[in-house]
């Protein structure tokens, strides 16, 4: 059984205490979005900017549990500085990692569905690093919590999509 | 605060009643499951699970069609257990009674069917802040479809409703739709107050009595509202039933909601004659073995006595308020009103800067459970001025012993996140 050190491993608590790139960018230029956790009540405010392709700039507003909040601020790590390729593909792989289903799916045939969360993740993009975002990895033993970790993500595709709308 | 009444003199035998709960026998995480999440959903007595089984085993048949004995024998049990909550409640007669999915299908009930044919565009809809999204969400799509006005009645600090405007506020409605007792902060309302004022303003009144029928003893003709939507699963029963009551008059002036089986009395290929109350709203087949269980769940609580089972939680919430306050200081923030007997047992609290989830998720390993989030009450929480809280909330078979454990359980996860 899962206990709470698979949750809330070390780097974890490190960005929740100490969230990076937490504030506000002037909007416009940059693009703002609002995420909504509805189970939780968790929110997420993002702010974006993008140039010539790239993420130049995030700042992460809202408040939310250490998993909602630690997850924004590694995803905000993570991205900045990436282009708008690296960061989807960065994205895939890390909803990849939070899919329950695609762990269990994607398990050998008769072999245990529920111990493959710990073996190669079968969902990674190819050529990808997750990096810190690993820690994450946990979550998914806590189905209900997968939710609080993939908040940021979704808001920031949404983001993405909202700033590629507006730029073109 | 009143000083918390010593366990020897419970009016109730928690002890007794804990062996009722199968449930409570478990093991969780190698801990005792400690439930605290009953304003959520109660658990089920082995006498509501029996009243189940043998209901399936024995008489299993639909109902009010067929000649034959067991079908005489689900017809006499579906209808007796419509009995039992009308006397649990109050209600003038069983015809009053329309079983329902659960409290927010009763509520819709009341929104679509009699407020669709009965509200126009400007007319004021009055609900409070307190409200559950079930006593929302229905009006919000009226407001959409309709054009109704939506206005609130406020909550003040002290976890109360403002009433300072009312009179304001009621000025020409035509409905005032309001909780009996908050699930987050239980708030007890003056009901009958609130009823008078709808009905001088010449407004419906509507009680969501879904946290208050489980707890304390209701009488619905004393409330003198038109409609009470309440339900099942957190007053001992199983899940999938739920109650409106609805005078004989409003009923009747109410159009079928739901139609098809069961509701009519005739179909023609130019249209139907609905069926007499209650069954004009009961479109299908019935959740028949649910209202068997939920005719003993009302067998159950009659047995240990409303008012043993609300003294007995006034004074669990007041050793839970005291030793906890005491315990964590002003570490501990718990929401709503502070005096017991103006109060159900549901406490909602957050703990120095830990988001609720956080807290909810150490207290799991300790094997208690007690609910984090909004409680569907998310306009209720901007007042709070929070996104989320945890809210552990008490029952018949709540003691001491469990209060103590979330007191621990707090203590850990305080301990975890500072560490």
């Amino acid at each position: 059984m899962p206990g709470l050190e698979d949750l809330y491993r070390e780097i974890i608590l490190d960005h929740y205490r100490n969230p990076r790139n937490r504030g506000e960018l002037s909007s416009p230029p940059a693009t703002r979005v609002e995420g909504f956790n509805p189970l939780c009540g968790d929110e997420i405010v993002l702010f974006l900017d993008v140039d010539d392709g790239v993420v130049s700039d995030i700042r992460i507003g809202g408040q939310g549990c250490s998993i909602s909040q630690s997850s924004a601020s590694m995803m905000s790590a993570a991205v900045k500085g990436k282009t708008l390729d690296e960061v989807r593909a960065l994205s895939r792989a890390f909803k990849g990692m939070m899919s329950i289903h695609e762990q269990v799916l994607d398990g050998e045939p008769g072999g245990n569905g529920a111990s493959s969360a710990d073996d190669a993740d079968p969902t990674a993009e190819a050529g990808v690093k997750l990096g810190d975002l690993e820690a994450l990895r946990g979550v998914v033993k806590f189905p209900v919590r997968i939710k609080c970790a993939t908040l940021s993500w979704n808001t920031l595709l949404q983001g993405l999509d909202e700033s590629a709308a507006s730029a073109s | 605060m009143t000083a918390a009444t010593p366990a020897q003199t419970d009016p109730l035998d928690v002890e007794r009643i804990k062996k009722d709960f199968p449930i409570l026998e478990r093991e969780v995480r190698g801990q005792r499951l400690v439930y605290l999440d009953s304003a959520n959903t109660s658990q089920k007595p082995r006498q509501v699970l029996d009243a189940i089984q043998t209901y399936y085993e024995r008489s299993n048949a639909n109902v009010h069609r067929g000649t034959y004995l067991i079908a005489e024998e689900a017809t006499a049990a579906l209808e007796g257990a419509r009995a039992k909550v009308a006397r649990f409640i109050g209600a003038a007669s069983d015809r009053e009674v329309v079983f329902a999915k659960n409290a927010t299908e009763a509520l819709n009930l009341v929104a679509k069917a009699w407020g669709r044919a009965n509200l126009r565009a400007g007319d004021p809809v009055v609900i409070t802040e307190l409200e559950h999204h079930a006593n929302i969400v229905p009006w919000h799509q009226l407001v959409d479809e309709v054009g109704i006005e939506l206005r609130w009645i406020p909550v003040g600090a002290d976890g109360h409703l403002d009433l300072t405007d009312l009179d304001r506020l009621v000025d020409g409605a035509r409905v005032v739709s309001f909780a009996a007792m908050s699930n987050v902060l239980g708030t007890i309302t003056p009901v009958e107050r609130l009823v008078a004022a709808a009905h001088d303003a010449g407004a419906i009144a509507v009680v969501d009595a879904s946290q208050y029928v489980p707890h304390l003893a209701t009488d619905v003709a004393a409330w003198g509202a038109d409609f009470a939507a309440f339900t099942g699963h957190k007053m001992c029963g199983p899940t999938g039933i739920g109650v409106l009551w609805g005078t004989e008059a409003i009923l009747d002036a109410t159009p079928p909601f739901l139609t098809g089986g069961e509701m009519i009395l005739n179909v023609t290929k130019e249209g139907f004659t609905p069926n007499e109350l209650p069954w004009k709203f009961e479109a299908g087949t019935p959740p028949i073995a649910e209202a068997v269980g939920l005719g003993a769940a009302v067998d159950y609580l009659s047995g240990l006595g409303m008012e043993a089972v609300r003294e007995h939680e006034v004074a669990l919430t007041a050793y839970a308020l005291r030793t906890l306050t005491d315990r964590f200081g002003d570490d501990l923030t718990v929401h709503g009103p502070s005096e017991p007997a103006e109060r159900g047992g549901v406490m909602s609290f957050t703990y120095r800067d830990l988001h609720p989830h956080d807290l909810t998720q150490v207290f799991d390993e300790h094997g208690v459970c007690v609910r984090a989030g909004h409680h569907c009450a998310k306009p209720l929480m901007r007042e709070l001025g929070v996104a989320a809280t945890a809210r552990a909330s008490l029952y018949v078979y709540n003691d001491e012993a469990d209060v103590d454990a979330l007191g621990d359980a707090i203590g850990a996860a305080s301990e975890f996140f500072s560490s």
